[in-house]
């Protein structure tokens, strides 16, 4: 039951076979089996299993709420959660409890889903890999697959076994995690470079990142304002569609939302994609692109295109400052977004008291990451007084000339863009972190941040296996609040890929020894 | 332009310095009374008048000015605006920058500001941003403040303001200064020192109240005109109830950046004097700071930029503690709030929700009518002089006040003014209380000024009366007169015998009157007056006096 899709299990609570209780029982064992996987740091088992309970009433009157009413979904931490810890996987917060709930949280719980738990990530967001929190790195479950084992682990036998296990990618990688070890139905991400297709990518599953304005940010804790959007990851595109109805819309407590009314739809299942145009950008072609990634992206477009689809290169010439770009952009936002965080009115506080310089300082400097702190150093940089026209403003003006290419390419009746999510499949974490998290960072957002800069839908739908065994995602990108024609189409393309399931091997152990000792068979 | 400024300033500064000296402020006077003298009192003894010998030093002074928006929110919340509330008892999740919450506009903060606009005849930008301006301090909670630096809701304008230019207050002149630009900002929490236990405690209630600040150029040179500019734009914003501004709960606040110079060179180093909490404050702080950074300059000093405080009990400015040396606010574009648009009837998009849209015009043609035009209307319509206006808007409801005696008496509205401005508002002002708190209502005072039109009373008893009504027990004019036997003597006899009785007794004041000094005839009169308690009418008594004496004044007849 676990291993179904979200309306899969919808229609089994609709129909009797399970109850919302024992679906909450079954994912918080499972969360307890795979606890070091690491993808959650708060578990609300005690509320989870009253909102069962509610629902499983709800359920019994044969009054549910919807499609979401006993689902059990996760939240990344750094959602605000009222009465559950929302960490941010920093000292800053650590033992934060929100007083209120995100709006996108609050839809959730509105319509009867059941709230697990919150997952990992790195520290405030800031992160490519889900390694850099203080509640340390979220491994990828597909280190522990049968498939990843065949292929990797042999050739290293003098190792560690344990040592192979591969990183998730980030920042939300908890909540990738999360859905592709089956312990929850849907999961929230954020998105603001590329931290929901990323570890969706990583991770095998679907990772969607809406248009800017769709879905309300109000709640969640910002890392780059004008670009961060919660993310979905589900485990099909179906899914991802039923929960991107269930949230997008106008908030009143977020200007930045459409005006606009949100009608929520179902994916038709094409047939015909002939009358598809499918643009290729040339500039995703960028070095370290790894061969089997390359390959598996023409492959796709060859896929489109003996269905009858045109497949068309086209070019997004500005994306190449991207990277440069975003980070002027995004350390100014963090700089800013980072102020509040004093120690006086919430979070943590140094005992330092000499002045309330001092404690802020002191504050800052125990309360926040190398990582976080890099960031806001560089970011104020940029925005001093004689920086400010040279560094913000200009990169600013590349951000717009990056948004129109995407126009121009839109307006030549290319309807979706196809281009890779990543660079290669999931590097193992020792070898991740031998490189800082900036130049990680940069890395990883390449093929993802463009959307971002311009506001566009993008979506990682989880392709084929590498050969080590990993999952490899591509992205479709589309046109602004044209999220149906974008779903549509990654649901066709879902359907040709047939991307395996994942075998995971014994989770049932509490810890990673009994795990070790190879107890085999999969859970149910 | 700044020059021409300038050099008419200067002139003003000389004059005010000179003839200001230890007199005392007229009740006439456009700001709150008393305020002037202490103003020019603080010049006695600064510097010897025209020490300097050489050219005249020409001040310069602009104001910002921040002014609390009166709305029941705050700006990008929905806490409750209020003053004197418990600490933080007004503080939502975003007024406390809790993370992932966000800022939501409200629509009555920028309606408060388009109307501020127009009435200080700025143009209305269509389209302002909004921005970050970044410091650290305890009552900041976000580490930033939201306002509107790029692009600010208005911008060119101008305020007319008056003022008395001499001594007797009695001529007044008409001056501008031009707005640079109104911007809406949020306003900070209030931090409170405790140093006895060190440490810092912290009130959220004012945390993202709105604010316009007003800009307002270089343009006046002295205190008194600051003062005047302020009053002025202080009786707008109550008109358009776009902000209390009542100083004294903070609602008003007042920066003031004063520098001085030769004519004919640039603008001296300018120094910012904060903490002035009245308009009498005001005054008395840019002239103490004007007169310190001359003698500064003429015994060789310099002056640096810097932010002073004005010392209210000392009157004088001292450096404030610097917040760090120079601070860079590393300026950021708000990216939580989109571009604020407004609309006029021409922009105005046809399907679009009157809720979501801000009509520039239909604010326009709603605006009620300002100061200066209250003054004119006052003037034109009861004959009264252009200071009288001042003075009766001067006070909240005063004007309301007189239109209301004028309209239930059949006295001419020139005298009126004279009982309203010299007798009623020296009581209240005596008593500080406000016209609302009169204990003479306008009925009693339309009562009273009737039976001194019918000649029932002289205007002494009118006087008494008044007195009497002042104590509110409830009793009319009427009964007062009876009560105290003030009613005009009516027996022509009796008044006749007072006054010989008089002229028996003042042998030297009749042989002046006689020998042809007329004046001394006004001591006689007041004599009888003295002996009758004012029951006399002064005017007959007069008649009488002169025809006993056998003289005829030259004055023009009596009706």
């Amino acid at each position: 039951m676990l291993r179904a899709s979200l309306r899969q299990v919808s229609a089994a609570l609709k129909e009797g076979r399970v109850t919302p209780t024992e679906l909450c029982q079954q994912c918080l064992s499972l969360i307890k089996g795979t606890k070091f996987l690491n993808a959650y740091i708060t578990i609300a088992e005690e509320t989870a299993l009253k909102q069962a309970e509610a629902s499983e009433e709800r359920y019994k009157r044969g009054q549910p709420l919807g499609v979401l009413d006993g689902i059990p979904v996760a939240v990344k931490d750094n959602f605000n959660t009222a009465g559950i810890e929302t960490t941010c996987a920093s000292n800053m917060l650590r033992g934060y409890i929100s007083p209120y709930n995100a709006t996108v949280v609050q839809k959730l719980l509105d319509q009867g889903a059941v709230l697990l738990g919150k997952t990992n990530l790195d520290e405030f967001a800031m992160g490519s890999g889900s390694t850099d929190g203080v509640f340390g790195p979220v491994r990828n479950p597909w280190s522990y697959s049968r498939q990843y084992k065949e292929k990797s682990v042999p050739k290293s036998h003098s190792e560690d076994k344990e040592s192979n296990w591969v990183i998730t990618g980030g920042s939300s990688g908890g909540s990738a995690a999360a859905v592709s070890s089956f312990t929850c139905f849907a999961a929230l991400g954020s998105d603001t470079g590329g931290s929901t297709r990323n570890p969706a990518a990583h991770c095998g599953v679907v990772g969607l990142k809406p248009t800017y304005g769709l879905i309300s940010r109000h709640g969640l804790i910002p890392l780059v304002n004008s670009m961060d959007v919660p993310g979905i990851l589900t485990r099909c595109v179906d899914d991802a569609a039923v929960v991107l109805g269930s949230l997008a819309g106008h908030d009143p407590k977020d200007s930045t939302t459409i005006q606009d009314n949100f009608k929520p739809f179902e994916l038709p299942s094409l047939t015909d994609v002939s009358k598809l145009s499918i643009g290729i950008p040339k500039e995703y072609h960028v070095p370290g692109l790894s061969g089997e990634i390359l390959a598996l992206w023409s492959k796709a477009a060859d896929l489109f295109q003996n269905a009858g689809a045109k497949v068309l290169e086209v070019s997004l010439p500005h994306t190449r400052y991207s990277i440069v770009c975003y980070h002027v952009l995004c350390t100014a936002e963090v700089a800013s977004n980072m102020a509040r965080f004093d120690g006086l009115e919430y979070g943590h506080r140094s005992d330092m008291n000499e002045s309330t310089e001092s404690m802020y300082a002191a504050t800052r400097r125990e309360g926040f990451n190398d990582v976080v702190r890099g960031r806001i150093l560089s970011g104020n940089y940029f925005l001093l007084k004689q920086n400010y026209e040279k560094y913000f403003v200009k990169a600013q003006k590349v951000r717009r000339l990056i948004a129109n290419d995407f126009v121009k390419v839109f307006r030549s009746g290319v309807d979706v863009l196809l281009t890779p999510t990543t660079l290669s499949d999931a590097a193992p974490y020792k070898e991740f972190i031998k490189e800082d998290n900036r130049t990680r960072s940069a890395q990883n957002d390449i093929l993802t941040q463009a959307a971002n800069m311009a506001g566009l839908p993008a979506i990682n739908v989880p392709t084929a296996l590498s050969e080590r065994g990993l999952p490899v995602g591509l992205q479709f990108i589309g046109r602004s609040f044209q999220e149906q024609q974008l779903l549509t189409v990654a649901k066709w393309f879902e359907k040709q890929v047939q991307f395996p399931m994942i075998q995971l091997e014994e989770v049932k152990g509490h810890d990673r020894d009994v795990f070790q000792h190879k107890k085999s068979a999969s859970f149910s | 332009m700044a020059a021409m400024a300038a050099r008419a300033c200067g002139g003003a500064w000389r004059r005010g310095w000179q003839h200001g000296r230890g007199v005392p402020g007229p009740a006439l006077s456009p700001f709150p009374r008393g305020q002037r003298a202490v103003a020019c009192n603080a010049r006695v003894g600064a510097v010897p008048a025209g020490k300097s010998g050489l050219a005249p030093w020409v001040p310069v002074v602009g104001l910002e000015i921040h002014a609390q928006i009166s709305s029941n929110s705050k700006l990008f919340s929905g806490s409750q605006v209020q003053f004197a509330a418990p600490p933080n008892s007004l503080v939502s999740f975003f007024d406390a920058s809790l993370p992932g919450t966000l800022p939501v506009l409200n629509r009555r903060c920028v309606e408060a500001a388009v109307m501020t606009g127009l009435a200080l005849k700025c143009s209305i930008n269509k389209k302002s941003l909004f921005d970050r301006k970044h410091y650290f301090y305890a009552d900041l909670p976000a580490g930033y403040q939201i306002t509107q630096q790029r692009v600010p809701i208005a911008v060119s304008g101008s305020l007319s303001y008056s003022l008395c230019i001499d001594s007797k207050m009695s001529q007044m002149v008409t001056k501008t200064v031009r707005i640079k630009q109104i911007q809406l900002e949020q306003d900070s929490g209030k931090s409170l020192h405790d140093d006895t236990r060190s440490q810092t405690l912290v009130d959220l209630n004012r945390a993202g109240v709105g604010l316009m600040e007003v800009v307002m150029e270089p343009d006046m040179c002295c205190g008194e005109e600051a003062a005047a500019a302020v009053r002025e734009l202080q009786l707008i914003l109550q008109t358009l109830g776009s902000s209390q501004a009542v100083m004294a709960e903070g609602q008003l606040r007042v920066d003031a950046n004063v520098s001085v110079h030769h004519p004919g060179e640039p603008y001296g180093v300018r120094t910012e004097v904060k903490n002035i909490n009245s308009i009498r404050f005001l005054a008395k702080a840019v002239d103490y700071e004007i007169q310190r950074q001359i003698e500064e300059l003429e015994n060789g000093g310099t002056i640096l930029n810097e932010t002073r405080a004005f010392d209210s009990k000392l009157g004088c400015t001292v450096p404030m503690r610097d917040k760090e040396g120079k601070q860079d606010y590393r300026f950021m574009p708000e990216p939580n709030l989109p571009p604020l648009i407004l609309y006029d009837a021409k922009s105005l998009p046809a399907n679009m929700n009157h809720q979501q849209v801000i009509n520039i015009d239909w604010i326009h043609e709603r605006l009620p009518d300002l100061p200066s035009v209250k003054r004119e209307k006052l003037v034109e319509q009861y004959g009264i002089l252009p200071e009288h206006s001042f003075a009766l808007l001067n006070e909240d409801g005063l004007a309301e006040f007189y239109e209301n005696v004028v309209k239930q008496t059949r006295m001419k509205p020139k005298r009126v003014i004279g009982w309203v401005l010299n007798n009623l508002l020296s009581y209240l002002k005596q008593h500080s209380l406000t016209v609302k708190e009169s204990p003479v209502s306008s009925f009693l005072l339309a009562d009273l000024l009737n039976l001194l039109e019918k000649k029932e009373i002289s205007s002494t008893a009118a006087k008494q009366v008044l007195a009497e009504l002042w104590k509110g027990e409830g009793k009319t004019p009427l009964e007062i007169v009876k009560e105290q036997k003030l009613q005009l003597l009516q027996d022509q006899k009796e008044l006749e015998q007072i006054c010989q009785a008089v002229i028996d007794r003042q042998e030297n004041e009749v042989m002046a009157i006689k020998a042809g000094n007329l004046k001394v005839l006004n001591k006689l009169i007041g004599l009888v007056q003295r002996e009758t308690q004012g029951r006399s009418n002064p005017v007959l008594v007069k008649q009488l006096l002169e025809k006993k004496l056998e003289v005829a004044t030259r004055e023009k007849p009596h009706k």
